[in-house]
C-alpha cells in the first residue's frame, strides 16, 4: 500500500475483474428489449446482457449479426437498474469503442456475433469498461485473459438449448486447471508453451488452482438443472441466452434458474423450482449443426 | 470473550469467498448464511458485495428478510460492503420501488451512486478506527451514504475526484457498512475491526 494519496483511478484490473466478483453466483440473461429486461430483473438476475436477436434467432435467420442498435441498448440501460452488458463482434474494436461511450457496464466480445476479424480479438487492456470472453479449453481463456479479458465463460454452444458442449468446455477448463496444479516449474513452461499461453499466467493458475478472473459458464442452458450442473462443475455464475425468453413462461424460469443456479448443490431445491415451468426452448443437436454454425469453433 | 466468533456470511450471490476468506484469517470461524436455520449460533453477520436486487430478492423468496430484520434490531452485529451497505440502510435512493432492505442503519443510501462500471474506482480512504494509514478502497457501481440519523458515526469520505467528500464508511452501534470491497484489495483491517467487536 503506498503511503502518499493518490487520485482515484478508473479502469483498473482490479476494479474491472472485481465487478465480475460481485456477479458470482449469479444470473445473467439475454434481452432483446426493455420489457424484457424488467423481467429479468424481477427474476433476479445480476445483470443482463442486451442484444438484437437471442443466438436463436440468429440461427434461425442467418445472416451477419453485429452489435446492436445503441436506441436498443439504450433504451435497456434505461429501463433497469442492474449491470447492463452488450456484446461486440469478435476484433470489432470500434463495435467495443461505442459500447463504452453508451456506459455499458461489461463488454461480451462474443462468437454469437459473426466475427469481424480472422485474426486478432479486441486488445482489452485498452478500455476503461471490462470485458467478457468465451473459452472452450485453458490455453484459450489465459490467451484471452493476456489480452485484458475481465471474465471468462465457456462458450458453449449458445442457441441449442443444448448443454452438452458448455459441459465439455467446463470439464476442459477445469481439468486444464487441474493439470497445472502438479506439475513442477521445468514443466510449467512445456505446458505454456502448449497451450500458447503467457508463461507469467500459466505459472499464477498453477500457484492458485484457479483463473485470475471469474468464471461463467454460457451456452445451451435451459433449464435449472442446467445451471446448477455447471455450478457443481466449478461454475462461478450462469449466462443463459435463449433458454428463458424462447421458453414458454420466461418469468417463472428465469426465477427459478435463479434459484437453482444459488441453490445448485440442494436437489430438493433444484426439484421444487423445476415443477411446472412449462416447455423448455426446443433444443438442437450440436452434432448435426454445420460447421458454419457452430459458434464455438469462432474465436482461436 | 469469544476467541473464534462465528460470522455468519449471507451466501445467496455475490463475493462470498472473499469475505469468508478474509475473516477466517482474522480468527473467526464461518458459515455461509442462505436458510434461516444457518443463522443459529452466529456471533455476527457479514453481508457481502454483490448485486442488491438479487439478495434481497432471494432473501424474501427464501423467509430470510424477517430472521435476518429480527436478528439484527436484536443486536447483532453486522458489516456490509458495498451490496451489504444497501442491504443495511434503512433508506434507498435510486432502487426498484419494491427493493426491500434489512435495515439497521438509520442512513439514506443512494444505489449506483458513483455512476455506472465505467466510473468504478480505487481510491484511498482514510477510515476512522483503523490505524496504519488510508485504506486503498475498490469502489465497484459502489453506494454512497446520502444522509445519516442521529446516531449514525460517519467513519470515511472520499477524498479527491467528482465525488469528494462524499460519504462511504458508516458505523451504528454495532452495525458497520462501506461503500468500498476491502475483501478485494488484501487489506484486512476492516474485517480484523469487525472481528474485534465480536470478541
Amino acid at each position: 500500500m503506498s503511503e502518499t494519496p493518490v487520485p482515484p483511478s478508473t479502469g483498473t484490473d482490479r476494479v474491472k475483474r472485481g465487478m465480475a466478483e460481485q456477479l458470482k453466483g449469479g444470473v445473467i440473461m439475454d434481452v432483446v428489449d426493455a420489457a424484457q429486461a424488467r423481467i429479468a430483473e424481477d427474476a433476479g438476475a445480476v445483470a443482463v446482457m442486451a442484444l438484437e436477436r437471442v443466438p436463436a434467432d440468429i440461427r434461425a435467420q442467418g445472416g451477419i449479426a453485429r452489435m446492436s442498435d445503441p436506441d436498443m441498448i439504450q433504451g435497456i440501460i434505461d429501463a433497469v437498474s442492474i449491470p447492463v452488458m452488450a456484446k461486440a463482434r469478435i476484433g470489432h474494436f470500434v463495435e467495443a469503442q461505442v459500447l463504452q461511450s453508451l456506459g455499458v457496464d461489461y463488454i461480451d466480445e462474443s462468437e454469437v456475433l459473426t466475427p469481424a476479424d480472422e485474426a486478432h480479438h479486441i486488445v482489452k487492456t485498452d478500455f476503461t469498461v471490462p470485458f467478457v470472453c468465451g473459452a472452450t479449453h485453458l490455453g484459450e481463456a489465459l490467451r484471452r485473459i493476456a489480452e485484458g479479458a475481465a471474465m471468462i465463460r465457456s462458450k458453449g454452444e449458445a442457441g441449442t438449448g443444448n448443454v452438452v458442449e458448455a459441459t465439455r468446455h467446463m470439464r476442459s477448463l477445469r481439468s486444464g486447471i487441474r493439470a497445472l496444479t502438479t506439475m513442477d516449474e521445468t514443466e510449467l513452461f512445456v505446458a505454456a508453451k502448449e497451450l500458447q499461453a503467457p508463461y507469467e499466467l500459466v505459472a499464477e493458475v498453477a500457484r492458485t488452482g484457479k483463473l485470475p478472473v471469474v468464471l461463467f459458464t454460457a451456452g445451451g442452458i435451459a433449464t435449472p438443472a442446467d445451471a446448477a450442473m455447471m455450478m457443481q462443475l466449478g461454475a462461478e455464475g450462469v449466462f443463459v441466452g435463449s433458454g428463458i425468453f424462447k421458453s414458454g413462461d420466461p418469468a417463472q424460469r428465469a426465477a427459478a434458474i435463479v434459484q437453482a443456479t444459488t441453490f445448485h448443490d440442494d436437489p430438493a431445491v433444484i426439484a421444487k423450482v423445476s415443477r411446472g415451468l412449462g416447455e423448455a426452448m426446443v433444443g438442437l443437436n450440436v452434432d448435426t449443426l454445420p460447421a458454419d454454425q457452430k459458434y464455438s469453433s469462432r474465436g482461436w | 470473550m469469544v476467541s473464534a466468533p462465528l460470522v455468519g456470511v449471507l451466501a445467496l450471490q455475490g463475493d462470498v469467498r472473499e469475505h469468508r476468506a478474509v475473516l477466517e484469517q482474522q480468527g473467526a470461524r464461518t458459515v455461509a448464511v442462505r436458510r434461516p436455520e444457518e443463522l443459529a449460533g452466529v456471533d455476527g453477520l457479514v453481508l457481502p458485495g454483490g448485486e442488491s436486487t438479487t439478495i434481497a430478492k432471494l432473501a424474501d423468496r427464501w423467509g430470510l428478510l424477517g430472521p435476518l430484520r429480527a436478528a439484527v434490531r436484536g443486536g447483532l452485529p453486522a458489516y456490509g460492503s458495498c451490496a451489504g451497505m444497501i442491504l443495511l440502510a434503512n433508506r434507498l435512493l435510486d432502487a426498484p420501488a419494491d427493493q426491500q432492505t434489512i435495515g439497521g442503519l438509520d442512513v439514506v443510501v443512494r444505489r449506483n451512486a458513483f455512476g455506472r462500471q465505467v466510473d468504478s474506482f480505487e481510491s484511498e480512504v482514510e477510515v476512522a478506527g483503523l490505524p496504519g494509514g488510508p485504506v486503498h478502497a475498490v469502489f465497484i457501481r459502489a453506494p454512497w451514504v446520502e444522509e445519516t440519523g442521529p446516531g449514525v458515526q460517519v467513519l470515511g469520505r472520499v477524498s479527491g475526484g467528482p465525488a469528494d467528500g462524499r460519504i462511504v464508511a458508516v458505523r451504528q452501534g454495532d452495525v458497520v457498512a462501506t461503500s468500498f470491497h476491502p475483501e478485494l484489495t488484501g487489506d484486512t483491517r476492516m474485517h480484523r475491526f469487525f472481528v474485534d467487536l465480536l470478541r
